[in-house]
């Protein structure tokens, strides 16, 4: 779990790059970079969640 | 109002004598930010490892501005202004510099490629202590200066030549029209945003420490051992911070002097609203301030107005310090509760985080069509490269030099462990309770 949200972080940034490239108005440049950062979120947040020490087990 | 109408091309021109020497002026008040940090980092830890904790800090900038010197500042590139590019869609992308080895030609280098030079060799030793905090009590010597010096090696450079030396995010605005490029003066995102981040990738490779999140699952209360040393902190980095901001406004805004004071009291402000807010923050939910907690919104404050406080008028600096000052008790709330996230020093809030709003506010209040996108693409940058390729590194380096001190040396304390006596010999250390 924790690799693969850090592996779909940088999946989300070259959408942002993507969007820059692919489109020259401002307004869909916008859509898609937040898109992008939305991508970035949704791996932080699988990163994160598993990174978490499992409930119920005593820590080392 | 807007002091300074950013968009000035780094290469337009040349500094005059004068704001060369102010420059050098505030570049040697600029380290009290660095000592401001590292006290933090020390008394936000515990008394039976405030000796390791304040070496740490000194081992650390060493190992940082050295390998910097060797290899880091041939790819930040900031004394040739050259960089590797790459074409795609008919734009460059220039994606690292390649400035000397070694600093070589250093010397016939124009002075003003020198200042430069100094402000990320600075910027670098911010950097890289940053994390030591968030490694607090667990986190060996020698790994935290080898991950210094990946950072300085690998980490950092990049970010500084795509930032201030011409890179990539720096260009968004010549080959995109997005406003003046990415913009970031004062260091939020090389500096903070990457050492933040590099903390979140430390505390998840280092575990929580020992006791910290209890068989229920609920949080063990661990506080600082030295407030005095976390607030006094506060008020060293102030006086950095005032000096650092400015020169970052000099050197790669090209900010005239009528507009310094206005970056000052920016950087004044975006503290003071941070703390108050922070202030009224924990005095709702817990009926009385909390001193770590406003220290972290005080930081919090001034590590946003590195990214805007060239840029932003008085009022909007306050909302910006507001903003930080409201959310940083609340996101450290979170993410060791929520998220078990042993975060000692709080630097994934008070630096990664706060770093990446004071970069969004840049984008909102700054003028310029595209602003906003500029930054945008930066923070997508610095979330999707930045923690990813920091978090491979520091588990490739865990592998060679373990991270975490083992069960015992946690238990004596670093200070023993680490260096054979405590900081405070004279002082009779209680027993931790968490520890049964």
């Amino acid at each position: 779990m924790k690799y693969a949200g850090l592996l779909v972080m940088p999946a989300g940034f070259f959408l942002s790059i993507a969007a820059l490239i692919l489109f020259p108005g401002l307004a869909e440049r916008g859509v898609f970079v937040l898109c992008g950062l939305a991508v970035e979120g949704l791996g932080l947040t699988v990163a994160v969640r598993g990174h978490m020490p499992p409930r119920g087990e005593r820590q080392p | 109002m807007n002091p300074i109408v950013p968009g000035i091309p780094v290469e337009s021109a040349a500094l005059s004598e004068a704001m060369q020497a102010l420059t050098l002026a505030l570049l040697l008040v600029a380290p009290l930010a660095i000592a401001g940090v590292a006290l933090i980092n020390t008394g936000l830890g515990r008394s039976r490892s405030a000796a390791q904790a304040l070496l740490g800090n000194l081992a650390i900038l060493a190992v940082a501005v050295v390998v910097f010197a060797l290899a880091g500042g041939s790819l930040a590139g900031g004394l040739s202004g050259a960089g590797h590019s790459f074409h795609v869609a008919g734009k460059s992308w220039n994606w690292a510099g390649s400035s000397p080895l070694l600093l070589g030609g250093i010397g016939s280098a124009p002075v003003q490629a020198q200042l430069g030079l100094l402000f990320e060799f600075l910027a670098v030793a911010l950097a890289a202590l940053i994390p030591w905090g968030s490694g607090a009590d667990r986190w060996r010597l020698v790994a935290g200066c080898a991950a210094a010096a990946v950072t300085s090696a690998l980490v950092f450079p990049f970010i500084a030549h795509w930032v201030w030396n011409g890179g990539w995010l720096a260009q968004l605005g010549a080959s995109f029209g997005l406003g003046s490029g990415f913009i970031d003066p004062g260091g939020a995102a090389s500096v903070h945003v990457a050492g933040g981040l590099s903390a979140l990738a430390v505390i998840w490779i280092a575990g929580p420490r020992k006791g910290k999140f209890a068989r229920d699952g609920f949080s063990t209360a661990m506080p600082g051992h030295n407030a005095v040393y976390v607030l006094f902190g506060c008020l060293l980095a102030l006086v950095g911070w005032l000096a650092w901001n400015m020169a970052g406004a000099i050197l790669w805004f090209h900010a005239p002097l009528g507009t310094l004071p206005v970056t000052a009291m920016n950087t004044l402000l975006a503290a003071a609203a941070a703390l108050l807010a922070t202030f009224a923050v924990t005095r709702f939910r817990f009926g009385k301030p909390d001193a770590s907690l406003c220290a972290n919104g005080w930081l919090a404050g001034l590590v946003a107005s590195s990214a805007c406080a060239a840029v932003v008028s008085p009022g909007e600096s306050i909302v910006v310090g507001l903003v930080a000052g409201i959310a940083t008790p609340l996101l450290v709330e979170l993410l060791e509760l929520a998220l078990s996230i042993d975060d000692p020093s709080g630097a994934v809030t008070v630096h990664a985080a706060a770093g990446l709003w004071g970069l969004l506010a840049a984008g909102l209040f700054a003028p310029g069509r595209g602003q906003l996108l500029a930054q945008m693409v930066g923070i997508a940058a610095l979330l999707g490269l930045v923690l990813p390729i920091t978090y491979l590194l520091f588990a490739l380096l865990n592998r060679l030099v373990p991270f975490r001190v083992d069960s015992d040396g946690e238990r004596m304390g670093m200070d023993l462990h680490e260096l054979g006596g405590g900081a405070y010999p004279e002082f009779v250390i209680h027993r931790d309770e968490s520890y049964r």
